[in-house]
C-alpha cells in the first residue's frame, strides 16, 4: 500500500495527434458530396418542403429549370423569372433549350431525361404552368419538383 | 500537413452545395395539338376534385377545407371505394383525382397538396407490396433490379394483360385565370 506518492496529477492537455486524422475524413466527406456549382442560381431559391420524395438516380440525365424572383430586384424588376444555365429565359425559349439539353443526352437515354423544376415557394402557379405547357410541347414530360424533407410528424 | 488538409477542407466547406436531387416526380399529359380536346366522359362519382383558388384556399368535392390533415385518409378512402359508397369511386381503375388551381395559387400551397395526393397513392402501393411507404418510393425509381418490378407490379397490381389495377390517375388541369 505504499502507492499513494501525495496527489494525483491529471494531465491536461489534449492529444492532438490524431487531429490530421479527423480533418482527412471531413476533407474527403466534402470532396465526395460537393457538386461545384456550374451556374450562379440568379433567382431566390426557397425550395418548398415535402414527405413523399423520390430520389433521381441518373444525375446525367437530369436538367435544371430555376424559377423564382431575381435577386437583383432593383436590375430585372420582382417579378419572377426563368432561370436556365447563365441567363433568364422567357417561356418561348424553352422548345429551343430543351432540344439543347437533349442533344447532350446519349440517343439511346433521350426519352429518359427528366427536368427537375426548382421553383421558389413563393412563385406562382402561372409562370410554372406557362413553363409546364412549354416542356409539354417540347415532349420532355418528365419533371421532378425538388422539394426538401419535411420533417415527418408520425 | 494538417494547415494544408485544413485550408482544403475549408475551401469545400464554402463551395460546397450538398446535391439537392429529390422531390416530387409526375409525368405531364402529352402536347396539347397532339390529341384533339375529347370530350371523355366521366361520371361524377369517379372524380375526386380538389380545387385550390388564388389566395391559396382549398376546395374538396365542392366543401372548404382548412385543415388538411384529413385529407389522405380522404382520398385513399375515395380510390379503394369499389363501388361500396355510392357517392365515391367505382373501382380503383376508375377513380381519378382532379387537381386545379388558380395561376396565383402560390408553389409552396400547390406542392403541399400534391405531396398529400401522391402520399395516398404511394400508401395504398406500398400496403399491398408489404414493404413501407418510404422503401415503396425507393424501389420505385429504381426498376431495373428484378425484385424491385416484382414488388412494383404486385403493389400497383398490374395484370397478365399489362393493364394496372391501382393506376394514379392524377389530373392537374391547366390553371385558372384569376389571379397572377
Amino acid at each position: 500500500m505504499g502507492k499513494f506518492k501525495g496527489k494525483i496529477k491529471p494531465k491536461q492537455d489534449i492529444p492532438t495527434s490524431s487531429m490530421p486524422d479527423v480533418v482527412f475524413m471531413l476533407l474527403f466527406f466534402f470532396m465526395v458530396t460537393t457538386q461545384l456549382r456550374e451556374t450562379a442560381i440568379d433567382v431566390q431559391q426557397r425550395i418548398p418542403e415535402a414527405t413523399q420524395m423520390r430520389k433521381l438516380l441518373r444525375k446525367s440525365l437530369v436538367v435544371n429549370l430555376y424559377i423564382g424572383e431575381p435577386r437583383k430586384i432593383e436590375q430585372f424588376g420582382k417579378e419572377p423569372k426563368i432561370q436556365v444555365d447563365d441567363q433568364f429565359i422567357e417561356p418561348k425559349d424553352i422548345l429551343l433549350w430543351v432540344n439543347r439539353q437533349r442533344d447532350m443526352i446519349p440517343e439511346n437515354e433521350r426519352d429518359q431525361m427528366t427536368v427537375a423544376l426548382k421553383v421558389d415557394e413563393e412563385a406562382k402557379r402561372g409562370i410554372i404552368a406557362d413553363v409546364e405547357t412549354e416542356l409539354r410541347k417540347a415532349n420532355a414530360r418528365k419533371i421532378l419538383y425538388n422539394t426538401l424533407a419535411k420533417r415527418e410528424d408520425k | 500537413m494538417a494547415d494544408i488538409a485544413f485550408l482544403l477542407l475549408t475551401f469545400f466547406l464554402v463551395t460546397t452545395t450538398i446535391a439537392n436531387d429529390r422531390g416530387l416526380s409526375i409525368q405531364l399529359p402529352p402536347p396539347p395539338e397532339a390529341q384533339p380536346p375529347e370530350d371523355i366522359k366521366v361520371q361524377e362519382r369517379n372524380m375526386f376534385k380538389i380545387q385550390i383558388n388564388s389566395s391559396d384556399a382549398l376546395l374538396v368535392e365542392g366543401e372548404p377545407m382548412s385543415d388538411v390533415s384529413g385529407l389522405k385518409e380522404m382520398i385513399k378512402k375515395f380510390i379503394m371505394n369499389n363501388g361500396m359508397d355510392p357517392q365515391s369511386s367505382d373501382s380503383p381503375e376508375k377513380a381519378i383525382v382532379s387537381y386545379k388551381t388558380d395561376r396565383g395559387t402560390s408553389h409552396k400551397r400547390f406542392i403541399e397538396i400534391l405531396d398529400i395526393i401522391q402520399g395516398a397513392y404511394y400508401d395504398i402501393y406500398a400496403e399491398r407490396a408489404g414493404v413501407t411507404n418510404s422503401r415503396w418510393r425507393e424501389l420505385s425509381s429504381d426498376l431495373s433490379v428484378p425484385e424491385n418490378q416484382v414488388l412494383y407490379d404486385k403493389g400497383r397490381g398490374r395484370r397478365p394483360d399489362g393493364t394496372i389495377e391501382i393506376p394514379m390517375q392524377l389530373s392537374i388541369a391547366e390553371p385558372t385565370k384569376v389571379g397572377n
